[in-house]
């Protein structure tokens, strides 16, 4: 078997095809990615642009968007998510089928936009379920989500069947569900402890992607440690503070001589 | 064309302003009756017609049985923490046309109850909804007085100034 | 003798009929509503605080999103409130820049809402992609003055960003003259369809004094037979100069509101042609230089209002003489056209709650904010 890519498609150009399962099966798998019908805000407009004639998802075996998880491969959170539709979104997710991808659209998925601020805005919904493929932009361009799927598929091929739990013998045919996030008083909470504080940051942290085993990375975020932006007018003042020190030096001279 | 908007909303004003004087007297509010904080800026002083937060029901069913403004347009609550006193700005229309008729109210912080509208406008049962939900305003009379935007275990009214915040947006304050 | 016991059913936050994260609980006898509560919430993206903590000019990008597909009209209202706390005068040729951008979004929003309701009943897609080829069109010349498709950000106060590029007028005309033929075969595939007639006619019928206690606005509100049009009723910006009619319904039910937006589009393509054709004798350049744009309104409060495509959006702000509002509320048309909902829906199937809340045009980003 032709392990050279360059040989495999001059041969392919020829009209002789080898494949591996693996890369068989992976290609079957990138064909026909069905994605959920799922919108939440702005983003799940352009979303639905991507889908119609001018961008034209079929061209990518993308266009069939299913209304039920159980029939989706593919999770576009696009659109902005609050802390109120948290828990429905990650049981959505826990109710897909393996092997099931997310694509997080748009500034406010990833991190919560520019609505990071609000008391009711998640600051990005990896913090409740692992993402594959981050699109920026407000809202990310149809290009931009077809150029996310093309990524999301570039990465299917990369995937090992030997590696994948899915697949195979010692196939965990659904891994262990998400936890899902409960309303408190005071934010949203996991198993009875507060992980979404109203008013203040997450005190969890974010998943890794799939590729990485969808672990919890160690860092926790830290209500103390808010970044802090540069005083830009502090530093204007001091810059002007500066050159007019040295402007007067000039004519203290100018006066001595 | 906007001088003519507001001539024409001026005179609307002062014309409700005299029906409401002769026929509701007890409902005008007389201004005053919250402190103003030294330095800060006045945001209680307008020239808008202020009625008695009780008598807002009566108000509103007398301009629209006698004046015919019979469109209730919009309600919002506005936080004046340093004032100790929420204010309540109702918009009302007339069919015929023609700028809104702005009725004012003020409660005290410490007991925000009013009458509700929600029974003679039912179009106010959101807008209600939300004050009570933000600000933790009670409309008193209300069939459905419940959260709507946020879930129902939530402590505390976001919209309150001195609801916490932090953030990246925040850090000057 | 079957008898039948009282159901509850869900719909949403997740379903591909509520246009986007709405919810309805449903109480049902066999296939009849009895009762039907809306939930909100599930968008509510805390607007008006983060309002209260941006400058003034901060807060335009954000009203894009409100209703995400009209984001020209909502700065229109937005930028009239401003100008009027701060008494900002607008040249006379950027207000028709303005209203060039509003009527457009009309007939953009009216299309979708159209497509939306084909797909609603059933007629998966087909409509609503025409509807967005027209969308698409429209958006080409969003992206032409403003460099984005649907957050536009185009408006400044006291004018519009940046002045039209050579290329637009010609691009516009050529849309003009192409529209009708698009509006014509809606309405013919909307009239002359049985099954359409039948799901629509006499369905989720509003009647007039009832849509006025439930403060309803716009096309909702016209359709049950009230010829009441903000942009006649108290006009703003320069819509006394402009000859439109305001088309009414007879009914005031679900067929009725969509022939009124119908009939919307053609006002609007003829407010659109009258615009162009007065364009270039407008005095003043696109902004006015004068206008600052960190402005610092004095104290007091403002409320401004305009017909958007959804109905009345209105902008109340409260300045407290700082860069930044003191209370920045916005009165969204569809949130209060939702609140008859359920009085529409009572009594009939349960098929015709998609149509019904369809033919109310909600935007989730304005309802829930
Ligand atoms: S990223 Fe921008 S366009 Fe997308 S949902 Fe958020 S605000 Fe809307």
């Amino acid at each position: 078997m032709p392990s050279d890519d360059a040989v495999q498609s001059d041969l392919e150009q020829q009209g002789v095809f080898f494949s591996t399962l693996n890369r068989f099966y992976n290609w079957g798998r990138r064909s026909s990615v069905w994605p959920m019908a799922f919108g939440l805000a702005c983003c799940a407009i352009e979303m639905m642009a991507t889908g119609l004639s001018r961008y034209d998802l079929a061209r990518f075996g993308a266009e069939l968007f299913r209304a039920s998880p159980r029939q989706a491969d593919l999770m576009i959170v696009a659109g902005t998510v609050t802390k109120k539709m948290v828990p429905q979104v990650v049981r959505l997710y826990n109710q897909m089928p393996e092997p099931r991808y997310v694509i997080s659209m748009g500034a406010c998925a990833t991190s919560g936009g520019p609505f990071r601020d609000g008391y009711n805005v998640v600051r990005g919904i990896d913090l409740y379920i692992p993402v594959d493929v981050y699109v920026p932009g407000c809202p990310p361009r149809p290009e931009a989500l077809l150029h996310a799927l093309m990524t999301l598929q570039s990465q299917i091929d990369r995937q090992n069947l030997k590696q994948v739990r899915w697949y195979g013998k010692k196939a965990r045919p659904q891994s262990q569900d998400f936890p899902v996030p409960s309303y408190g008083p005071h934010g949203l909470e996991i198993d009875g402890k507060l992980v979404d504080p109203v008013g203040s940051l997450p005190l969890i942290s974010s998943y890794s992607s799939p590729m990485e085993g969808e672990q919890r990375r160690d860092q926790i975020e830290h209500p103390e440690l808010v970044r802090v932006f540069p005083d830009m007018e502090r530093e204007l003042r001091e810059e002007t503070s500066a050159s007019y020190a040295e402007a007067l030096e000039g004519e203290d001279q100018h006066v001595r001589r | 064309m906007s001088d003519d908007n507001s001539e024409l909303s001026a005179r609307q004003r002062d014309e409700a302003r005299a029906a409401l004087q002769r026929d509701l007297p007890f409902a005008l509010s007389p201004s005053g009756s919250f402190p103003s904080p030294e330095g800060g800026p006045d945001l209680l002083a307008t020239s808008d017609i202020v009625v008695e937060a009780q008598q807002i029901a009566a108000v509103a069913r007398y301009l629209r049985a006698s004046l015919n403004y019979i469109y209730l347009s919009n309600i919002t609550a506005v936080d004046l923490l340093a004032h100790g006193c929420f204010e309540l700005v109702y918009h009302f229309y007339r069919l015929s046309g023609g700028p809104a008729l702005t009725i004012k109210t003020r409660l005290p912080r410490e007991k925000p109850e009013l009458p509700s509208l929600t029974p003679f406008w039912p179009g106010a049962a959101f807008q209600e909804r939300e004050a009570y939900d933000l600000f933790g305003i009670v409309f008193k009379g209300h069939p459905d007085l419940r959260r709507i935007y946020m879930w129902d275990e939530f402590e505390g009214f976001p919209m309150r100034k001195d609801f916490v915040r932090q953030g990246d947006k925040y850090l000057s304050e | 003798m079957l008898s039948t016991d009282e159901l509850q059913i869900n719909i949403g936050p997740q379903h591909p009929s509520t246009h986007g994260v709405f919810r309805l609980l449903t109480r049902l006898e066999g296939e009849t509503i009895i009762e039907l509560t809306p939930v909100f919430g599930y968008l509510h993206r805390n607007h008006e605080q983060l309002g209260e903590a941006n400058s003034y000019l901060q807060n335009m990008p954000f009203t894009d999103r409100l209703d995400y597909f009209n984001s020209m009209a909502n700065n229109h209202a937005y930028a009239l409130a401003v100008e009027k706390l701060a008494g900002i005068e607008v040249p006379e040729r950027a207000e028709y820049i303005r209203v060039i951008m509003v009527e457009l979004t009309r007939i953009l929003n009216h299309a979708g809402a159209i497509g939306f309701l084909f797909n609603d009943m059933g007629a998966w897609q087909t409509q609503l992609a025409f509807s967005m080829r027209e969308r698409e069109k429209i958006l080409d010349l969003f992206e032409m003055v403003s460099g984005a498709r649907m957050m536009c950000n185009y408006f400044r106060f006291g004018g519009v960003v940046r002045d039209l590029p050579p290329e637009f007028l010609p691009a516009l005309q050529d849309l003009l003259e192409a529209m009708p033929a698009f509006i014509d075969e809606l309405e013919r595939l909307l009239s002359e369809n049985e099954i359409l007639l039948a799901r629509t006619q006499n369905i989720g019928i509003l009647p007039k004094e009832l849509a006025i206690s439930y403060s309803v606005t716009g096309p909702m509100l016209r359709a049950s037979g009230i010829p009441y049009d903000i942009r006649k009723a108290e006009p703003y910006s320069i819509y006394d100069r402009f000859d439109f009619d305001i088309p009414i319904g007879s009914v005031g039910d679900v067929y009725d509101r969509f022939l009124v937006r119908i009939e919307e589009m053609r006002q609007s393509r003829r407010i659109l042609l009258q615009a162009l054709e007065q364009l270039p004798d407008a005095t003043g350049s696109h902004i006015n230089p004068k206008a600052r744009q960190n402005v610092r309104p004095p104290v007091g409060d403002a409320y401004t209002r305009i017909e958007s495509p959804k109905g009345e959006l209105g902008f109340y702000l409260v300045s407290d003489g700082s860069t930044k509002p003191y209370r920045y509320k916005i009165r969204a048309p569809s949130f209060i056209n939702l609140t008859p909902l359920g009085d529409l829906c009572r009594g009939h199937k349960i098929a015709d709650v998609v149509v019904i809340l369809g033919s109310i045009d909600i935007v989730l980003g304005e309802v829930d904010r």
